[in-house]
Formats: C-alpha cells, sequence, structure tokens
C-alpha cells in the first residue's frame, strides 16, 4: 500500500460521521496491520487471492492473533488468574463478574470474544441455593452488560444438551430483553434433550431469532465431548479454537475450469485446493512462528488455551454456482437442489474437497488431527452473485423436506462447521411442537446445524449473526452501536433483503476492513 | 383389494397447520357436502366423475411417500375432500401405519365434517388417534345454507368422538354476518360444554382466499369479529381457544 493511500484511508475513517470510537480503534488496527508485507506466497497463490478465488477474509497482513479463541472458561473459574489478578470465585455475584473481567481479555481477529462458554455448564456450581428469580435477575443484569459492552452479535454462548436451571433462566432473560448480543446455539441430542427444553427453545426463536440447535452426537463424534459453536457456525475445540479461516470460491475455480465434472475434481479443483491450504500454511506460520502469539498470550500461558487443541478452518462457497456451471458444461440442465443429479455432483465436488484437505497436513493443527478443518463458509457483505457456503441459492430454495435431504449429506463431512437456515411462516407460532418435530427429524437425517428463521420476526439473521430491523433505520445518518449492524445495513442497501419474500441471506462474516 | 387404493387429490409432506406437531397430511377427493366457503372447492367433486384430478394411490406408495418424511413428523393427518367418504381407505392406510416398525410412532387423525355414522367411526376409532372436527354452525337451517346438508350427524360425531376419548379439536368456521351472530356463537359454546367443558376450540375467521366466487359474496372476518367471537366462548366453560 502507497503512503498516500493509507493517508487517505486513515483520514477518511477517522471523518466517518457514523463509525463511533471503538468501531474506528478496530478499523485504525485493521489498516495498520495492512500496511506490512504479506507473509510470503507462490505466485499462483498469490494471483489466486488477489483474484478473489480465493479469500483471506481480511484478516490482515500479519496475524497477531488467531481468528477464534476458546478460552476453558469452567478452569478459569476453578483456578483463578494471575495474569487478570483474580482470585477463584465463590459465589455467583463473583463468578458473573469475573466472566465479565476475563471477556474483555480475550482475543480474536473481531477483537472481542466470540465464544462466552458453555453458561449452563460454567455456572452450575455456582447456583445452589439461589431461587429462580434471583438468578433471573442476576442473569438479567449480566445479559444487558453483555449487549452494551460487547460490540456485535458474533459473541456466542453455548447451551444444552441436558435441560438446567440456567439455561431455562438464560431462554426467559433472553425472551424478556430481546437482545442482539450475545448469540446461542442449544446443543441437542435426541436421548438427552427433552422436548419440553427444545419447545422453549423454540419459543425463544419465535421472540428473538436465537438459538441455533446443533447435532451434539454428530459434533462429539468430531471434536470429542468440549466442543462449542461460536461466532457464527464455526464448531471448534473449548481450550483451543482456529488460527484462521480461509475460503476457496468454488464459483470462481469453476470459471477456470474447462470440460466436465470428471476432470474438475481431478486437476482443476486438487490445485485449487493446494493454492487454499498454502495460504492457510503461510498464515498459520505467521501467526505462530513470527508473532509468536501462543509464547505470549495470557490465555496460553495459563493453560486456558493449548496450541493443541488448534486448529485452521479451510471453507468453502459458491457450491451452488459451480455445480451449475459444472452441470451446464456437461450439457445439462439441473439445478442444486432441484436435480438429483446436480445433488449428486454437489456431493462429489465437497467429498473430494474433504478428501483433499485431510490428505493436507497443515502445522499446529492438532485440534484438527493435523489437518485444516473444513468449513462452509457463509460470505461475506462484499460477496455478490455467489451463494454462501453449500447452500441452495435464495428464492431459489424446494419445499422444505426435499431442502433438508438435499443440504443434509453435505453435513457430516463439514467438522468446523455449516449451515443451511430454513424458513418458517407465522403459523408456526402456534404450532411450536411442528418446529421441534423438524428439528428433531433434521438432526437425525444428519445436518450438523438447524436454524429457522419467521417470516414475522423483528430479528433478520444474517447467517450467523442477528440483527434487529430497526436497527438498521438511517444507520447511514446516525450510526450503530452493534458492528454488524453496518454489515447488515450494507448488505440490505445492496440486496433489499428485508424485501424478499425469502429472508435467508448470505453471510456476512466480519470483514474487518474499509469499504474501499 | 378396492379398499387398498385411494382417490387422492393432494398430499402434502409437512404441515403445522392439520393437528399436533408437523404432520404428513392426505387430501382426499370427494365430499358430501358442498360448502360455500370450501377453501378447496376442488376436492369436492365425486372422485369417479372424471373432472377431479385425483389420482388412484395405493396404500404402498402412501407409505413410501411417509416415510421419507416421516423422521420429522408427529403423525399423519388425512383431510379432504372428506376423509370418511373414503373410510374403509383411511382405516386401511392407518392400520398399515400401525403395523409399519418404523412409522408406527406417528399419530393417525382425521380431519372431518362429521357427516359420517356411527358404524362408520367404530371402524375407524381402533386405529385412529384423534379427530379434527369442523362444526359449520349449530343452527339447522344455517348448516343447511352453508353446506347443503343438515347438521344432526355433525352432532353426534362431537359426541360420539367426544366419549370415545378421540375429539382432538372442534372448528369453527365463521363466516361474517352468516353464522357469527352473538347469541348463536353462546348457544353454540354451550353445547360444546355440554360435551366437553375443556374441549380444544379453534375459531377460524373466514378468508376469500381459494373460495369459489359467490352470490351474494361472503365477507371476510376482521379481527375485531374474531375477538367478539373468542370473548363469547371466553365466558363460558373452560375451553382451550384458538384463534386463527
Amino acid at each position: 500500500m502507497e503512503m498516500n493511500e493509507f493517508r487517505d484511508l486513515v483520514l477518511a475513517l477517522v471523518q466517518d460521521g457514523a463509525l463511533g470510537y471503538d468501531q474506528k480503534v478496530r478499523r485504525l488496527a485493521a489498516l495498520a496491520t495492512d500496511a506490512l508485507d504479506y507473509p510470503a506466497l507462490s505466485p499462483e497463490c498469490r494471483e489466486a487471492l488477489d483474484k478473489r478465488v480465493i479469500c483471506d477474509l481480511y484478516e490482515g497482513h500479519a496475524p497477531f492473533t488467531p481468528r477464534y479463541v476458546l478460552p476453558d472458561y469452567e478452569l478459569a473459574l476453578a483456578n483463578g488468574s494471575k495474569h487478570l489478578e483474580l482470585d477463584a470465585p465463590l459465589v455467583l455475584d463473583d463468578a458473573l463478574a469475573f466472566l465479565q473481567i476475563m471477556y474483555t481479555h480475550v482475543p480474536s481477529v473481531t477483537t472481542y470474544p466470540v465464544y462466552l462458554g458453555d453458561l449452563d455448564k460454567v455456572l452450575a456450581r455456582f447456583v445452589d441455593g439461589i431461587t429462580d428469580e434471583q438468578l433471573d435477575d442476576k442473569l438479567r443484569r449480566f445479559w444487558i452488560g453483555l449487549d452494551r459492552m460487547l460490540p456485535d452479535a458474533f459473541v456466542h454462548l453455548d447451551l444444552g444438551p441436558t435441560d438446567s436451571r440456567i439455561t431455562r433462566s438464560i431462554l426467559r432473560v433472553e425472551r424478556s430483553l430481546r437482545q442482539v448480543v450475545p448469540n446461542i446455539t442449544l446443543k441437542v441430542d435426541p436421548l438427552l434433550t427433552p422436548d419440553d427444553l427444545l419447545l422453549d427453545a423454540v419459543h425463544t426463536v419465535f421472540e428473538t431469532g436465537k438459538p441455533h440447535f446443533v447435532n451434539h452426537p454428530m459434533m462429539v463424534g468430531d471434536h470429542g465431548p468440549r466442543y462449542a459453536a461460536v461466532s457464527c457456525y464455526n464448531s471448534l475445540k473449548i481450550g483451543g479454537g482456529a488460527h484462521t479461516l480461509v475460503r476457496l470460491n468454488l464459483a470462481e475455480v469453476v470459471l477456470r475450469h474447462s470440460g466436465g465434472v470428471d476432470a474438475f475434481l481431478a486437476d482443476t479443483l486438487p490445485q485449487y485446493v493446494a493454492l487454499t491450504s498454502e495460504l492457510i500454511e503461510a498464515r498459520v506460520r505467521s501467526l505462530v512462528d513470527q508473532q509468536h502469539f501462543f509464547e505470549t498470550n495470557w490465555l496460553a500461558t495459563e493453560g486456558l488455551i493449548s496450541i493443541d487443541r488448534f486448529t485452521a478452518m479451510f471453507g468453502v462457497f459458491g457450491l451452488a454456482e459451480a455445480v451449475n456451471r459444472l452441470i451446464e458444461c456437461e450439457g445439462g440442465s439441473g439445478r442444486y437442489g432441484h436435480d438429483v443429479s446436480a445433488d449428486q455432483v454437489s456431493y462429489r465436488v465437497i467429498e473430494r474437497v474433504a478428501e483433499l484437505v485431510a490428505a493436507r497436513p497443515q502445522p499446529y493443527c492438532a485440534g484438527g488431527n493435523g489437518t485444516a478443518s473444513l468449513h462452509s463458509q457463509g460470505g461475506i457483505d462484499l460477496d455478490q452473485n455467489v451463494t454462501a457456503g453449500t447452500r441452495i441459492p435464495v428464492g431459489e430454495e424446494p419445499p422444505l423436506l426435499q431442502h433438508i435431504a438435499t443440504c443434509a449429506p453435505h453435513h457430516r463431512l463439514f467438522p468446523a462447521g455449516i449451515s443451511d437456515i430454513v424458513h418458517f411462516d407465522e403459523t408456526a407460532v402456534r404450532n411450536p411442537q411442528a418446529v421441534v418435530d423438524i428439528i428433531r427429524g433434521a438432526l437425525e437425517s444428519g445436518m450438523r446445524d438447524f436454524t429457522f428463521n419467521l417470516d414475522s420476526n423483528e430479528f433478520i439473521r444474517i447467517t450467523g449473526y442477528l440483527v434487529r430491523k430497526r436497527d438498521l433505520v438511517d444507520i447511514a445518518v446516525s450510526g450503530a452501536r452493534h458492528a454488524s449492524d453496518y454489515l447488515a445495513a450494507g448488505s440490505e442497501a445492496a440486496f433489499h433483503l428485508s424485501e424478499r419474500a425469502v429472508q435467508r441471506v448470505g453471510c456476512h462474516e466480519l470483514a474487518p476492513r474499509l469499504r474501499r | 383389494m378396492s379398499s387398498l387404493h385411494g382417490f387422492v387429490a393432494d398430499t402434502v409432506s409437512f404441515s403445522c397447520v392439520d393437528g399436533p406437531g408437523n404432520r404428513f397430511v392426505v387430501f382426499l377427493q370427494g365430499c358430501n357436502f358442498n360448502c360455500v366457503a370450501c377453501h378447496n372447492p376442488q376436492t369436492i367433486a365425486c372422485p369417479i366423475d372424471g373432472a377431479s384430478k385425483a389420482r388412484l394411490r395405493t396404500i404402498e406408495s402412501l407409505l413410501t411417500q411417509i416415510g421419507q418424511a416421516a423422521p420429522f413428523l408427529s403423525g399423519i393427518t388425512v383431510s379432504g375432500g372428506e376423509a370418511t367418504q373414503q373410510a374403509s381407505f383411511v382405516g386401511a392406510l392407518f392400520t398399515a401405519i400401525n403395523h409399519d416398525a418404523g412409522l408406527q410412532r406417528l399419530t393417525c387423525f382425521v380431519d372431518t365434517n362429521g357427516a359420517a355414522d356411527e358404524r362408520t367411526w367404530d371402524d375407524l376409532l381402533p386405529v385412529m388417534d384423534g379427530a379434527m372436527v369442523d362444526l359449520k354452525c349449530l343452527d339447522p337451517q344455517i348448516h343447511y345454507r352453508l353446506t347443503g346438508q343438515p347438521n344432526d350427524q355433525v352432532l353426534q360425531s362431537i359426541r360420539y368422538l367426544q366419549r370415545a376419548g378421540r375429539l382432538y379439536e372442534v372448528r369453527l368456521l365463521l363466516v361474517p354476518g352468516v353464522n357469527d351472530n352473538p347469541a348463536l356463537l353462546h348457544r353454540t359454546a354451550a353445547w360444546l360444554a355440554a360435551v366437553d367443558p375443556a374441549m380444544r376450540v379453534k375459531l377460524i375467521g373466514f378468508r376469500c382466499h381459494g373460495v369459489r366466487p359467490m352470490m351474494p359474496e361472503l365477507n371476510e372476518a376482521s379481527a375485531a369479529d374474531m375477538q367478539a367471537a373468542a370473548a363469547v366462548f371466553a365466558g363460558i366453560g373452560r375451553f382451550a381457544v384458538t384463534v386463527v
């Protein structure tokens, strides 16, 4: 970057009337690292990055923090922290204060925690002798703090799969406050999660658009019991996390391919998977070997995270466009989600990606068994004309049963997370058991995550994170408190999302940079 | 073997408006009523007159289709048309579901206009988990105007199914100015409360969507109309009332 360009960007940023102070500070930091040299890459990898066939999600030129960090909060509360100068708490008030303090010291590419803990378990030993009413009061105060202190809806906590007083209290508080922060995932096990809890959670989705529902047995199979869903749809190990997320735009890869499906799987796809893997390795080595994150950060030195539980995320998106074009190239007309042969091509593509990623060792990725972990990536606000992850394009979704039947076979291949957002009309509100039935069926059919939107909801879901419709009004003039509102406002302006009959939209994972 | 075939107007894999939970719905062709307010008038015609688009379906083909949706379902509902017009087919379908290891956890419901005799119910009761019965109007004359048929069998069915423990819900389709005057609704609520004071009652406001053009035109129910109707029911019995 030339100095003049850099100065112009900084000036535009500091003078931006719609950005708050914190938001400016975060973006200035991102700009500063972008002024450094990028980790060394081969010319082919560099070109693929420049042409956005591969995308590093603007994590910065010199990664100095892992993308997603999942501290072991239970351990922190048990041991206390030298770094924070806090003793192990003995009562709920102290535990909540401890967590609130700790959250402000958890790094990520977004500068704030994307994981707040499995709070039902983290707080379990502090609630004996506290009535439900007292618990609601205390959590309510804590909850307001989270929403006002943490900047956006990528802040995530997990609950379940078993029922608990804390879980029920959190759902009550959620329904009463209707906040954007935090986002929530409920872990669902067909044997451990009672219908009654699922019904309570479904009622909460009707009110607030949260929680997501994840397939606990499938997650445990991939990660072991200590896992969590964080940020949006990223499933990783507790006490670990992800160094980086690099994503491959399958739609762009197909544009660089001539020939049919077999040649794509044999030649073109492996070539770009290799380039993506190269970029992942360069970024991981930069973080670990150059910036020495794990030798210096307090979470690592106090044992609250361990590099052995980290992985890197290999994201893919644009599968729908890729499949449709491959079918066209072979003279067919079937479309992904509507034609069995097109769906079969989609499975072959993803199985091939999974096979290639599993065969490519990555440094410092013991958390992914020595390789990167596959992730169906939702997209960012700069993506145009390309469908999130492995989803069926917005507006083209087939009826729900067929939709799930098409998408479910992909889910087992994405241990680091995948999402398909389904949509219910308002009649579901009068029959929440129907939604519970569908959640159970979807998880039994092999879906890793089940997320639904309700037509009439005041909250709209932009991949994993939520925005309140009323927060989008006049954002250009008056700014917004939640950073994710800006991302949503950008896509709202570009795609008129809220005017669509189906409000399932492309993902907008954080793009921590200026619009250029 | 004839009982193993049914005239099926359509099927819906997922429905959250046809009974408890998510349900697979089979709409049978043919109805013994001819309601002016019918939302699916294409399903009224007798299946053998050739005018309908209904298809002759086997139990096996329906079981295959239900099997694909089964993990997502609380059960199945047979609607119509009028389900009981093809009662032997409905009975055979429910029996087959009850005997299928993969499907037997599904509950089997009938959505009916209630115009069926006790023998028909006696055949279905052993294999049926519940019925949702439409009561178009308590007043026989108005009932006749709305449906072209008397209502004595409907009222009998409601009582009979309740005694058999299979009455899941009674539904009232309220057409403003026709069957919603407060005195009539009061009598209706009292009659239903005498059958079962804790009955599940669904009050449905008439909507023009799907309905055949009528002279004179029927009016849609407003939110205020429905509120007024709900208020009448709130004053009587211990009904679980839903307003749609």
